[in-house]
């Protein structure tokens, strides 16, 4: 293991959930190879809440792709779990996707013709789950994150927060373990951006593992530890200084 | 899960009203003219065929002129320049096989009723008493009302069953007067329906007057009917009737100057007729389907390029590619069948619409026939013209990587 943590408030096994082994991605554009990652290496454990944070440019989105199994590397290889993603095919990292990991993205990314509960319930379609289980469990789920009373809404018909929450629910969907969540207090104002970093906070104490990937330095502080990448690979790695603090946002 | 799909479909569909609503007429149109024209297409062939149960299989049918380079089309023989006379009646008569043979005139003419014209069939018969004892058998000749012709019957009619009771707004009964070719004429038998319009609505005159009225020569016909002796095959006594002629005439096989068919081959003829142009309209209305196909692929093109970043979503949820092409497919197999049940509708409709007015002119071969498997057929190549059209597109947007689909463009 190449970065061992050693700030674990309790006596979590250290086992990884994601290890990221010296990847590369070079991607060619004409005859020039752009260097996205050089030799990113992260390992993130079970019910760990880690930062990921870094400049435009330093590699950050393709980083959230690597751990996301949305993308696989050039060189260097992934594990999921102990098991070797780095060369399944789509349709495969598609499944392990929609059953292990939860995206929350910066723009929301609701499917707009359907609705609050539709779109919560989206995911566990394609994992086949029967359409009673479904309902009651999107419905549960939105419940929880104080939406039960917009379910039946477009997310046009709601606001930026009222979105990012369906998105939460809409992550937790299939239980995943990883909360990939990709700046998701990016489009929203401070007070409903730190709503949001509570609920994530929340999921965590839950078990959940959380992936926070942010430029933002005072949300990366409520993360356990926050991982600086630059050029493509991790500079260093720093203990967050709000993660036991309580929020005040709410 | 295949209904979730569907209802995915649909909401994307809904969303883009428009456009799917010009994508499905383009198929609308397609299958419009595919179901209008095959219903008439069979409508007519069974219409005529209608037309030959009332002639019956043991009759052949004598016409002048020969078969001309289409082979065995009786419609040449209207054209001809050859007559038929009395004596060929003799020759017909003598040859093998035939029971009884007529010959009549057989033309058209306007018939004035109730200060109404109108044109119709019509027949010149002979009154002897050997001819009206063959003219007794045959179906579309019975006597519903009234009385059949009689041995010196001059300026009389007997009408069919339409001209009586339909042509005109009044109904004919026995003993008016109608006007036929500016004669007037008395009116002594209505005939029985046949369901033939041919048939149905005919006037009948005697030979004689007719050939006076329509300007023929003395001693012609312009159609003889023999009836086979029983148990004997037509087309043996077709061919020995032609033998008979060909000898008469003094010409060689192939050269005839007379056409000789049975009902079968008359009707097998049109039948071919009929099944050539049905082929070619069809090819046409098939031109437009396969245009609304290519609508289809178009406008699915076009939603995939919309919808990168809707694919990206799904595919970042755990949508895999197969989900994804599914979805996709599913949306163009409903434009597609909402064109095909649209469209069947309408061809439906169309041709009643052109049944109706070609009856309401007095065109009664024009008809509509629907089928259940005309309407089945129709759908499900509907659905498969979608889902053929959509599946490059399909398959397009279920390769999309979801790294560049997210980015959304």
């Amino acid at each position: 293991m190449l970065k061992k943590t050693t700030e674990k408030p309790t006596s979590r096994p250290q086992k990884p959930i994601i290890k990221i082994d010296d990847v590369w991605k070079i991607y060619k554009i004409g005859d020039v190879d752009i260097y996205a990652l050089r030799g990113l290496s992260l390992t993130i454990n079970h019910g760990d809440f880690v930062a990921v944070m870094g400049p435009s440019g330093s590699g950050k989105s393709t980083a959230v792709n690597m751990i996301g199994c949305l993308d696989i590397p050039t060189k260097g290889r992934i594990f999921l779990d102990g098991q070797d993603i780095s060369h399944l095919t789509e349709s495969d990292l598609a499944q392990i996707r929609g059953k292990k990991i939860g995206f929350v993205f910066q723009q929301f990314n609701l499917i707009a013709t359907l609705t609050a509960l539709e779109n919560v319930m989206l995911p566990m379609i394609f994992q086949g789950t029967p359409e009673e289980e479904r309902k009651k469990k999107a419905k549960e789920l939105l419940e929880k994150i104080g939406l039960g009373d917009r379910m039946h809404h477009k997310p046009s018909e709601l606001s930026g927060g009222q979105q990012q929450r369906v998105a939460i629910a809409r992550a937790l969907s299939n239980d995943p373990q990883i909360i990939l969540a990709d700046e998701p207090t990016g489009n929203l104002d401070q007070k409903t951006g730190k709503e949001i970093i509570a609920l994530l906070r929340q999921l965590h104490q839950n078990g959940k593992t959380i992936v926070l990937v942010t430029h933002d330095p005072d949300v990366a502080e409520y993360a356990e530890r926050i991982e600086k990448l630059m050029d493509g690979k991790i500079v260093s790695i720093v203990k967050g200084k709000n993660h036991n603090h309580q929020h005040t946002g709410r | 899960m295949l209904a979730d799909y569907f209802r995915i479909s649909l909401r994307n569909l809904r969303k883009r009203k428009i456009r799917s609503f010009l994508t499905i007429l383009g198929i609308v149109i397609g299958i419009v003219s595919v179901v209008g024209l095959i219903s008439i297409g069979q409508g007519m062939q069974q219409a005529i065929n209608e037309e030959f149960k009332t002639v019956g299989q043991d009759r052949i049918i004598i016409k002048p002129g020969g078969e001309g380079f289409t082979g065995s089309t009786p419609v040449t023989a209207e054209f001809s320049t050859e007559k038929l006379y009395e004596h060929d009646l003799d020759v017909v008569k003598n040859s093998k096989g035939v029971y009884k043979a007529i010959g009549v005139i057989i033309d058209t003419g306007d018939t004035e009723f109730d200060n109404t014209i109108k044109y119709n069939n019509i027949f010149g018969v002979p009154t002897d008493s050997y001819s009206i004892s063959f003219i007794k058998t045959v179906d579309f000749f019975i006597i519903e009302d009234g009385r059949e012709f009689e041995q010196g019957d001059k300026y009389k009619a007997i009408v069919g069953y339409r001209t009586a009771k339909e042509l005109f707004d009044k109904e004919i009964r026995i003993g008016n007067k109608v006007i036929i070719k500016g004669q007037e004429f008395k009116v002594i038998g209505i005939q029985k329906k046949t369901g033939s319009p041919v048939h149905d609505s005919m006037v009948r005159i005697p030979l004689d007057v007719s050939r006076d009225l329509l300007e023929k020569d003395d001693k012609e016909f312009t159609t003889i009917f023999a009836k086979v002796q029983k148990g004997l095959d037509p087309i043996n006594v077709a061919e020995s009737i032609k033998k008979e002629l060909r000898n008469d005439h003094d010409v060689k096989e192939g050269e005839e100057d007379f056409t000789v068919t049975t009902s079968v081959q008359l009707m097998e003829g049109f039948n071919n007729i009929l099944n050539i142009v049905q082929i070619v309209l069809i090819g046409i209305a098939g031109i437009s389907l396969f245009v609304g196909g290519i609508g289809i692929m178009n406008t699915m093109y076009t939603s995939v390029l919309q919808r990168r970043k809707e694919i990206g979503i799904m595919k970042s949820i755990g949508a895999k590619n197969s989900d994804i092409m599914i979805i996709f497919l599913i949306e163009s197999g409903i434009l597609g069948i909402i064109g095909g049940v649209i469209g069947v509708i309408l061809g439906i409709s169309l041709s009643k619409g052109v049944e109706l007015i070609a009856f309401s002119l007095g065109v009664e071969l024009l008809k509509a026939y629907i089928s259940a498997p005309l309407i089945i057929g129709a759908l499900v190549f509907s659905f498969l013209i979608g889902a053929v059209s959509g599946l490059m597109p399909a398959m397009q947007a279920a390769k999309l990587q979801p790294v560049d689909a997210l980015r959304g463009f």
